[in-house]
């Protein structure tokens, strides 16, 4: 056994993060924690690196009881993280990012030996038969790349064990592979790897062991090899969860949307497609597919360089996102913290930002009791966990700072919404409960599109579904057709015969 | 709960300005006796009333993440070319009040139009700004002041309503517009919104470009109207004034707790704010502590209330 913490117990202020949680890690082995936003996995992962220290219990390394002070202290005992969001320096190059604070000098000089840097950063990327130029700017690197080089700083510091949050939340299927070839080298190599993700198929791939927390308490450890599906699930969240997917059947009528000949230069080509009342369409397709940038040529946020849009039958022009909420569409982005919140300000505020103006009076004074009762009443039928409507955005978990992503649209009279991976990095709790968000906003003649890299989620609750493939349309499903492996298949660029309507 | 504990937390804080600022007063009591007394108070408020109002609108500029480093310039030009409308006998009052806010808020327009349009850093864009208003103000005064003004003019500087200072009334006025626009307008909501994450703040609709302008061309009115206060005071402009207000109007902006990330603050801690480097030079002067002296204490000041601000 490499490592052992014991009855870590952590609050905050009166809260309590983590209560006498237990954890192993062995050598070799990929121990994935699992549990939902809030659970405390990463309160207790932060413990481990030094950034932050228990209330109580003890940490054991090699059975050796040890105390990390600083995550320096962590560091050099062995432990590295990478981070769920990276923090590349973009305009160094791989080399010196790897090498960064302990860079080889020339004697007594202090100045730093380049050619050595490059060489020892060569030599390391080699080792795990990474392909990736040491004299590249990290700024040209793919996340995926940069995941890479992440781990093979961790490996310049003489990791034993690295800890990786959430390390495909951002990455192409295929790169996801070429992690696991990684992982698996790591392993050989006698490295225990600790595993944070949301993806459960990933976990059973991947992992060993499977740990699992909820509201800051140990539940069980069990081996991945034996442990059910639907016992994990319900291990997580407490009870049994026998749909996540509340698909209804809703009638279609007419079509409400309609995107013609779509046209973005190295973007998206000639997209057609239409959208029904009452309908969830979804959007398929690899990562780089040009599934969000159609998504914002929509809304207005980019301008296709041809092609129409038709709102019930007539066409409207949308230069930018004002134009796109005046005809009743909102957007739900993909990353809520950079383009969905303003992290700083109260709840209340982001609810009543997109349609502030049904809270004004017409000279732009702001009925703030109607501001109130409204954010008031969205939360609570939103169920947003929230100690107030004035508390900040940021305070949130992520499941409910998207609810109040979702809720700004829901204030007004959006009749369509476009939602970007709507559930990305959320537990499954709230994936469901805004499932049905979705669905009780459908049934008011009103519309959904969604973009998802999962494809589950998708044959979940879409009508229907296109494929994207570098940017053009590869793929139409009915939802009697959905498949896993022809999407998937459509996805890659693969021949499908295209369904008409 | 946690939540408590930071609502606590927010308005210790928020009280912990209010209480520094007492302080400051009841040392500046025990130190001065001339201190408390009422026209030396009705002084203080008249010394901080130009970096008052310049620093309210800095505040909005602060608020969308922003920095106006031109306003100092500005108020001189706008100061030089008012006043040179304000020759006794020449023009109606108005026209040199109107002149004067509208060189100042011109400039502000231009700020905020390049730097809305460009995504040019303010710093860079108002730099260059304060450069060019500098240069403007001397190449039309000659570098010399303009001096000769009419009474009704120098009134705004040195008049009384109500045994209050015209130039203190003009504050308050603007305080309270300040207050109001933040707090219960549309428009103060979409400065935060924009300060505080631009991206989403355009994706729910604000008109993000056009609060930008907006808020320099506030800025740079704003400027304008300390100028015609302050040559009205002095009943002269001389191209070489307001010198070094933009640091004075920042610093009542830090010190009152604004974010200069954007998005967080509040035109209140700026009047605080400013009050306390008006307590200060005031009770410094009466003390006879040089001038230089004063300085320092003002940056030390101001390292002190950015310390304070990153622990809360």
């Amino acid at each position: 056994m490499f490592l052992k913490m014991e009855g870590i117990s952590k609050a905050f202020g009166g809260s309590i993060a983590l209560k006498s949680v237990r954890f192993e890690a062995w050598h070799g082995k990929v121990h994935a924690i699992m549990g939902e936003n809030g659970a405390g996995k990463s309160t207790l992962m932060r413990i481990l690196c030094g950034i932050i220290q228990p209330d109580s219990g003890k940490i054991f390394l090699k059975g050796k009881e040890i105390r990390f002070r600083s995550p320096a202290n962590a560091l050099s005992a062995g432990i590295s993280m990478i981070h769920q969001e990276l923090n590349p320096i973009p305009e160094m190059t791989v080399a010196e990012n790897i090498l960064i604070g302990r860079e080889p000098v020339y004697k007594g000089f202090g100045i730093v030996n380049r050619k050595k840097v490059r060489q020892t950063a060569t030599e390391l990327l080699e080792q795990m038969d990474m392909f990736i130029d040491p004299d590249t700017k990290m700024k040209e690197l793919s996340i995926s790349e940069m995941q890479m080089v992440e781990i093979v700083k961790a490996l310049s510091y003489d990791a034993r064990l690295i800890i990786m949050d959430e390390p495909t939340s951002a990455i192409s299927d295929k790169e996801v592979e070429k992690l696991f070839e990684v992982i698996l080298k790591l392993k050989e190599r006698n490295i225990s790897i600790i595993y944070i993700s949301h993806k459960i198929e990933e976990i059973f791939k991947i992992a060993d062991d499977i740990t699992i927390l909820r509201d800051g308490e140990y539940i069980d450890t069990c081996s991945a090899k034996t442990l059910l599906y639907d016992d994990l699930i319900k291990k997580m969240v407490g009870r049994e969860l026998k749909e996540i997917f509340p698909k209804e059947n809703i009638e279609l009528k007419e079509t409400v949307l309609e995107v013609k000949n779509f046209t973005k230069a190295a973007r998206f080509l000639n997209i057609s497609f239409r959208l029904r009342k009452q309908e969830i369409l979804g959007i398929a397709g690899l990562m780089g597919a040009g599934r969000t940038e159609l998504a914002e040529a929509v809304f207005g946020l980019d301008i296709p360089d041809s092609g129409s849009l038709f709102l019930n039958g007539k066409e409207i022009i949308i230069g930018n996102p004002r134009d796109a909420i005046k005809y009743g569409i909102g957007f739900i982005p993909e990353d809520r913290k950079i383009k969905g919140l303003i992290l700083c300000r109260p709840v209340m505020e982001n609810i009543s930002l997109a349609y502030l103006d049904n809270f004004c009076t017409s000279g732009g004074i702001i009925k703030l009791e109607k501001e109130r009762k409204e954010s008031k009443r969205q939360v609570q039928n939103l169920k947003i966990k929230t100690s107030s409507i004035q508390e900040v955005a940021e305070r949130l978990s992520g499941g409910n700072q998207q609810k109040v992503v979702l809720s700004k649209w829901l204030t007004g009279n959006a009749k369509i919404l476009i939602f970007d991976e709507p559930t990305r990095g959320i537990d499954i709790n709230s994936k469901a409960e805004i499932y049905k968000i979705m669905t009780s906003f459908l049934k008011q003649d009103k519309a959904i599109i969604i973009i998802s890299s999962e494809l589950q989620e998708l044959i979940g609750i879409c009508d229907r579904i296109i494929v994207l493939h570098k940017g053009k349309i590869s793929g139409e499903f009915e939802r009697k057709d959905f498949n896993q492996e022809g999407i998937l298949k459509a996805a890659m660029g693969e021949e499908v015969v295209i369904n008409s309507d | 709960m946690m939540n408590k504990e930071q609502t606590l937390k927010k308005y210790l804080s928020l009280y912990g300005l209010y209480f520094a600022f007492a302080l400051l007063i009841i040392v500046m009591a025990v130190l001065s006796p001339a201190f408390l007394k009422p026209t030396n108070i009705i002084n203080i408020l008249r010394q901080t009333s130009i970096n008052g109002i310049i620093a309210i609108g800095m505040t909005l500029v602060i608020l969308t993440g922003g920095i106006d480093l031109s306003v100092g310039s500005v108020l001189a030009l706008s100061a030089v070319i008012a006043t040179s409308f304000a020759h006794p006998g020449e023009h109606n009052l108005i026209v040199p009040l109107f002149i004067g806010l509208f060189v100042g808020s011109a400039c502000g327009f231009i700020n905020g139009f390049i730097i809305a349009w460009n995504k040019i850093a303010p710093f860079i864009v108002t730099l260059a700004m304060m450069t060019i208003a500098r240069g403007l103000a001397l190449v039309y005064t000659n570098g010399r002041p303009v001096i000769d003004l009419s009474d009704t003019y120098n009134k705004i500087g040195s008049g009384y309503v109500i045994g209050i200072p015209i130039p203190v009334i003009i504050f308050i006025l603007i305080v309270l517009t300040g207050l109001f626009l933040l707090k219960y307008t549309k428009f103060g909501r979409h400065i935060y919104a924009t300060g505080g994450n631009e991206i989403a703040a355009n994706i729910s609709g604000v008109n993000t470009r056009r609060v930008i302008i907006r808020v320099y061309s506030i800025a740079g009115l704003l400027s304008g109207l300390a100028g015609i206060v302050l040559s009205a005071r002095v009943m002269s402009a001389s191209p070489a004034t307001g010198q070094g207000y933009e640091l004075d109007a920042i610093a009542a902006v830090v010190i009152g707790g604004t974010k200069l990330t954007g998005g967080v603050g509040s035109i209140a801690g700026t009047i605080i704010g400013a009050l306390i480097i008006g307590v200060m030079n005031n009770g410094l002067d009466l003390l006879n502590i040089s001038s230089y002296w004063q300085l320092f204490v003002k940056g030390v000041i101001i390292l002190l209330a950015v310390i304070l601000d990153k622990k809360k």
